[in-house]
């Protein structure tokens, strides 16, 4: 199989790819999309290497069917995936809401590009990270990692769907144009040395089985359809049957489910890249493409000996909030690199709670960020 | 008839499932939603091995009762979830239940793809010409000049033809049926299900309790006598003059062609890309 060959050694990749691959290796055996650039390798890759493997790719008729279908086909017991860009995930929030509610697991794969509305299809942009975590109506609460190379999209996509199936929620997978489609050269982790989460399936007989169970780890094991057990499933506020329900103590203990699910776990799902941070007086904040540049940037400060280092969250949703809260007590400057208008800028204020200076630059021409313009930038607000 | 006298139905319902249900006094959803069952035990299809999908609106609640595998999804959207689960699964019977706001409306598109894509789904599209959850709205369906709360001087546009729709889109069995006629309504869902590929099943229901009342349509049994009176079988219409059919509507097969189905044609797909011929 040619994804087998493709891993394993030196390879010039792009991003895109790497994730598809990252998919295959996390054994994705589903793939609903619909084409959009820039995420459409990601489609054409899986549509010739998934029926390889007996898995199934389809291309739905927009991306509210292709969510849909993926859905479908999460709780028919497969691993399900679809990829878009901006316009796509607008239109996917509808059903990323219903996958929230009927706590399904599946990845989406979002390549950002300019906004709003159909925007620069082909220019880079980081203007969904909000979306990302408020885009569907109502209280729940997102999982979304963003990778900043080649490397990290396989690595990260892999994780995507390992988080997805722990804690039966979608996780959302933000690329960016530039890392989508920027070639590194990279070597994949071999699929065996790759580890990969299973479903939590029910262990009692189908008499007992409550598919919404309120239980201490707030995630309650997942029987697929055909297996016996005949839930229902829908998007209105249910009891833990599955039935929709209007009593005010199963409405907050179902909200306080999804919630707690991620709250409880933010240990376990918060990931935080640093450079240079043990001695750091201040911080580039940066993620995505734009933390290599930051990163770049202040590699170029540290030989002019100035004390700052690199924060790249890896987990962008949940926010790392307790990190950057004893964070901002030791920095003096906290200097956040974004490609939109200023995103994770209100996130890293609330969470200083006015301890740290907070500073942003951002880009939104369709270029990115580079090293010097936040050398520049930092030097000018230090 | 003896079918119709047994508890038949009961052996189908969930029991944690708190009733009543959400229906009105006269509706013909719950006739329908028999008429499914009954097909489905006439035909000796496992429960497990069900899978029943819907969307929103009242014909979409009919799966919250039902002892099968029950999607209840997002408006419009149930035959794109069915996709996912059929292709999947194939081992599992998808049956979808809709109605022409949810199935016409706001999921028009995924119904002529659906249909188009010939995937081996039975649609069971419950038509009252109306939005009764949400009170009696303007639906697809809804014919020329009759009322509706978002048509308070009557309905200028043109209802939508549901079999119509799904022939030209490519599906390969299309059949109507009424609430009135319930026998026979029974047999179409059952030859619908045992069809390979997309198959659709309209049902022409009443909603006496608005769009009834909108357009002075009277009560139920009123109602389900303008089906009895206006319905024409296939059959019965070959043998009359068109003039008679004006104001008819034909019920019974009226679309059944073979043409491969979609899952069974992406086997060939995995076939062809693990180098096994084709």
């Amino acid at each position: 199989m040619q994804h087998k060959r493709e891993i394993g050694k030196l390879r010039l990749l792009q991003g895109n790819i790497a994730c598809a691959l990252g998919a295959l290796v996390a054994k994705v055996e589903f793939f609903g999309g619909y084409p959009i650039t820039p995420s459409t390798e990601i489609a054409e890759y899986l549509a010739r290497e998934l029926p390889k493997q007996g898995g199934k790719f389809i291309q739905m008729e927009d991306e509210i069917a292709s969510i849909s279908a993926v859905i479908g086909a999460s709780l028919a017991g497969v691993k399900a995936m679809t990829a878009t860009s901006g316009p796509g995930f607008s239109l996917m929030q509808e059903n990323i809401g219903y996958a929230y509610m009927a706590e399904v697991p599946c990845v989406i794969v979002n390549v950002q590009r300019g906004g709003p509305s159909t925007g620069l299809p082909t220019k880079v942009s980081q203007s969904d990270t909000m979306q990302t975590r408020w885009g569907t109506h109502g209280d729940y609460h997102a999982i979304a990692l963003a990778p900043s190379s080649v490397k990290e999209c396989f690595d990260l996509t892999v994780r995507a769907f390992n988080l997805s199936e722990k804690y039966r929620t979608p996780v959302i997978l933000l690329l960016d144009e530039v890392i989508g489609h920027m070639k590194e050269i990279v070597e994949l982790a071999e699929p065996e040395e790759v580890k990969v989460a299973k479903r939590w399936k029910p262990t009692v007989p189908p008499e007992w089985y409550q598919h919404f169970e309120i239980n201490p780890h707030f995630v309650s094991p997942m029987a697929s359809f055909g297996e016996g057990y005949r839930y229902n499933v829908t998007g209105l506020t249910h009891d833990p049957l599955g039935f929709p329900t209007a009593r005010p103590d199963e409405i907050k203990n179902k909200l306080d489910k999804l919630k707690n699910k991620i709250e409880h776990n933010i240990n376990d799902i918060v990931q935080v890249k640093e450079e240079f941070m043990e001695d750091a007086t201040s911080a580039v904040f940066a993620y995505g493409s734009t933390a290599r540049a930051a990163q770049q940037a202040v590699r170029m400060a540290r030989h002019k000996r100035i004390k700052v280092g690199l924060i790249q969250p890896l987990t962008i949703w949940p926010f790392p909030d307790v990190y950057m809260e004893h964070l901002s007590e030791k920095l003096d400057l906290i200097l956040v690199c974004e490609l939109n208008q200023g995103q994770l800028l209100g996130e890293v204020m609330r969470t200083s709670c006015g301890k740290a200076r907070i500073r942003g630059l951002h880009r939104y021409d369709g270029e990115l960020l580079t090293p010097d313009q936040i050398f520049r930038r930092f030097r000018e607000v230090r | 008839m003896e079918h119709l006298m047994t508890n038949i139905t009961h052996e189908y319902l969930r029991t944690k499932k708190k009733f009543p249900s959400v229906w009105c006094a006269g509706c013909g959803i719950g006739i329908a939603f028999g008429a499914v069952i009954r097909a489905v035990d006439e035909l000796k299809l496992p429960k497990d091995e069900i899978c029943m999908v819907s969307g929103i609106g009242c014909s979409s609640r009919i799966p919250v009762y039902a002892d099968f595998n029950t999607l209840h999804t997002t408006h419009g959207r149930p035959l794109a979830f069915a996709t996912g689960v059929k292709f999947a699964k194939p081992e599992l019977k998808v049956i979808t239940i809709t109605g022409d706001g949810d199935g016409l409306a706001i999921g028009g598109n995924h119904f002529i793809h659906a249909c188009r894509r010939n995937i081996d789904i039975t649609t069971v599209l419950i038509n009252n010409s109306t939005y009764g959850m949400t009170g009696g709205q303007l639906s697809p369906s809804t014919p020329y000049e009759k009322r509706a709360t978002t048509a308070p001087y009557g309905n200028v546009e043109r209802g939508f033809d549901p079999c119509d729709l799904a022939k030209s889109a490519g599906a390969v069995f299309v059949a109507r049926g009424t609430v009135y006629h319930v026998t026979q309504l029974q047999k179409l869902i059952k030859k619908a299900i045992l069809k390979k590929g997309f198959s659709l099943v309209e049902v022409i229901s009443q909603c006496p309790t608005i769009y009834g009342r909108l357009n002075r349509e009277g009560n139920a049994v009123q109602m389900m006598t303008w089906q009895k009176e206006h319905a024409v079988s296939v059959e019965a219409a070959r043998r009359m003059p068109s003039d008679k059919l004006k104001d008819k509507f034909l019920t019974g097969v009226l679309w059944d062609i073979e043409f491969p189905e979609y899952v069974e044609e992406y086997e060939k797909v995995i076939a062809r890309s693990q180098g096994k011929g084709g």
